[in-house]
């Protein structure tokens, strides 16, 4: 099977600065991996090369072994504060089906098959009962569903999520982490998820990307949560504790 | 004149119907209602794009045009219609939506403003032509205008079916449209091109210090009841065509300037559809306002690092 990802010397500029380099790396289709790092680390920029938004400065990077490309219909994106961006001026439903119709030109309705996967996905999210209502009027939590079945209208293969954590309280975050789990085993599609905290995914990640000292790794869960390692990556001193539940990274 | 005499002119005309049945007022109402038509369907994208600053800045943009075109002697719609494309691509220019374009579009708006000042005393008309720049006047639209407003309206029509759905996409959410294909910033400039046009009718309609509440009023107006984006669309025409045709009936009924009763009647719905949704929401919602779960800081072993 195709990786998902292949990074091969890849760096990443913002203007003639380098943010990041020496990204040399795989991921294989279906993993659930965290893009972590300091802010600024280019953590972003990462996704956006992804998705052919921003160009690698050098080196090669493959999505599903083609070269990125803008509009790919393989990826599904919600960027960071996306609420804030869409407002209050369209129902969740008529947003979901954006991510499917949006591309297109012309009046034509949109079709029964159209509908179908549109339902579809606002149910894959458990959202069906807000459809009607307005994305601004929801909770942090509802809206990042609506968000995440905008992403998936498209049925991609592939979901990039900018801090889907952000501003939701535990309960929250860990419904979203849940329904994360159950897209991976349902779909087998391969999720990124830029986040801050490690700790509320650790049940579902197969992996993350670490963005440290400007040079951009990937390692199997197993590798990333390291006391030393995490220590380094956060400059903070940080203790990992083995429980029954899983990991739990305390402050040393 | 006393007050008293003021008063007696407006008051209630009993051959309302025969100034109704008028040609200045055939043409009121046709040219009103298309620059209805145009404004609904743009004013949608307007509130949605957060570009009501921009619309009002067009507004004045197409003032200097107006008093440029009477100094050198061309038709005040070319005017219009020129100064409020080249400004359209100028704001356009500056940038997709970013948030603080209100410094930028600002300087513009009073820079044109003090052009429309200049070129005004250099033609050294009467002010009459300057006032119906700047509050309309609808009541004297001609033949020809109205054959403007038609293609302008017609051109909106089909430029906005054609590149409807990805400008929607590309309003509401750029940042995943962008990533998905659409041509966003294209679509921007577009976007302001056709609300060019839109404006320099408008302009003509209910003048630049008014035209707010044609072009964005009504659009607002029908976001508060619907967030179905056909239903927006249409709900905004239909306000605005109710408030140009009662607005001129009421202003032929008392000898008002139309200007002044289509802007009124505009605000007015306004204000009443923001009171009634409100009082509905309070209605559904009071009851669980204190059931947010915002703002719990739970302590627990986790660190969040």
């Amino acid at each position: 099977m195709t990786d998902a990802l292949a990074f091969a010397d890849v760096s990443a500029a913002r203007g003639s600065n380098q943010i990041w380099s020496q990204g040399t790396f795989t991921i294989p289709s279906g993993s659930i991996v965290a893009v972590i790092g300091p802010n600024g680390s280019g953590k972003t920029t990462l996704l956006e090369m992804i998705l052919g938004l921003t160009s690698a400065a050098s080196g090669v990077l493959r999505v599903f072994g083609d070269p990125p490309q803008r509009g790919n219909e393989r990826i599904g994106y919600v960027p960071q504060n996306y609420a804030a961006e869409v407002g209050e001026g369209i129902r969740c439903r008529d947003l979901v089906a954006l991510g499917r119709t949006g591309t297109r030109w012309g009046l034509a309705r949109r079709s029964s098959d159209d509908r179908a996967r549109v339902d579809a996905a606002l149910a894959a999210v458990a959202a069906q009962d807000v459809a009607r209502r307005r994305l601004s009027r929801l909770s942090g939590g509802q809206q990042q569903r609506v968000a995440i079945a905008q992403a998936l209208v498209g049925e991609p293969d592939m979901l990039l999520l900018d801090e889907p954590l952000a501003n939701l309280d535990v309960r929250n975050q860990h419904e979203i982490v849940e329904l994360l789990g159950q897209l991976r085993a349902q779909r087998e599609v391969t999720i990124l998820v830029v986040v801050h905290d490690l700790n509320p995914l650790l049940s579902i990640l197969t992996g993350a990307i670490y963005l440290l000292d400007g040079h951009a790794h990937y390692g199997a869960i197993g590798d990333v949560v390291d006391s030393d390692l995490l220590t380094h990556l956060y400059d903070a001193p940080i203790k990992v504790v083995r429980t029954a539940q899983g990991d739990l990274f305390t402050r040393g | 004149m006393t007050v008293h005499a003021l008063l007696a002119d407006v008051a209630y005309q009993p051959d309302w119907l025969d100034v109704l049945r008028s040609d200045f007022m055939r043409n009121a109402f046709l040219g009103g209602s298309l620059v209805a038509i145009a404004s609904g369907l743009i004013g949608y994208f307007v509130v949605l794009r957060r570009d009501a600053f921009a619309a009002h800045a067009l507004a004045h943009i197409g003032f200097p045009g107006a008093t440029f075109a009477i100094l050198v002697g061309i038709s005040v719609t070319l005017g219009l219609t020129l100064f409020c494309l080249v400004g359209a691509l100028a704001i356009g220019a500056l940038g997709k939506r970013v948030s603080n374009r209100e410094v930028s579009t600002g300087t513009i708006l009073a820079f044109a403003t003090s052009l429309g000042v200049l070129f005004a005393s250099l033609a050294s008309e009467n002010t009459s032509t300057i006032t119906s720049v700047l509050f309309g006047n609808l009541l004297a639209i001609s033949n020809g205008q109205i054959r403007v407003f038609a293609c302008f309206t017609l051109l909106l029509v089909v430029v906005l079916a054609v590149v409807g759905r990805p400008l929607l996409f590309a309003s509401v959410d750029p940042q995943v449209a962008e990533a998905r294909g659409v041509a966003v910033r294209g679509l921007g400039i577009l976007f302001m091109l056709l609300l060019g046009l839109a404006v320099s009718m408008a302009v003509q309609v209910v003048g630049t210090l008014l035209l707010f509440a044609l072009v964005v009023t009504p659009a607002a107006t029908a976001l508060a009841l619907s967030a179905r984006p056909a239903i927006v669309v249409a709900l905004g025409t239909a306000i605005g065509l109710a408030s140009v045709w009662m607005g001129l009936v009421v202003s032929a009924m008392f000898n008002l300037p139309p200007s002044f009763c289509i802007v009124s009647l505009a605000s007015l719905v306004w204000v009443g559809t923001l009171a009634v949704t409100e009082v509905a929401r309070r209605r559904r919602f009071g009851t669980v306002v204190t059931h947010g779960g915002h703002g719990h800081h739970h302590e627990t072993s986790r660190l969040s690092v």
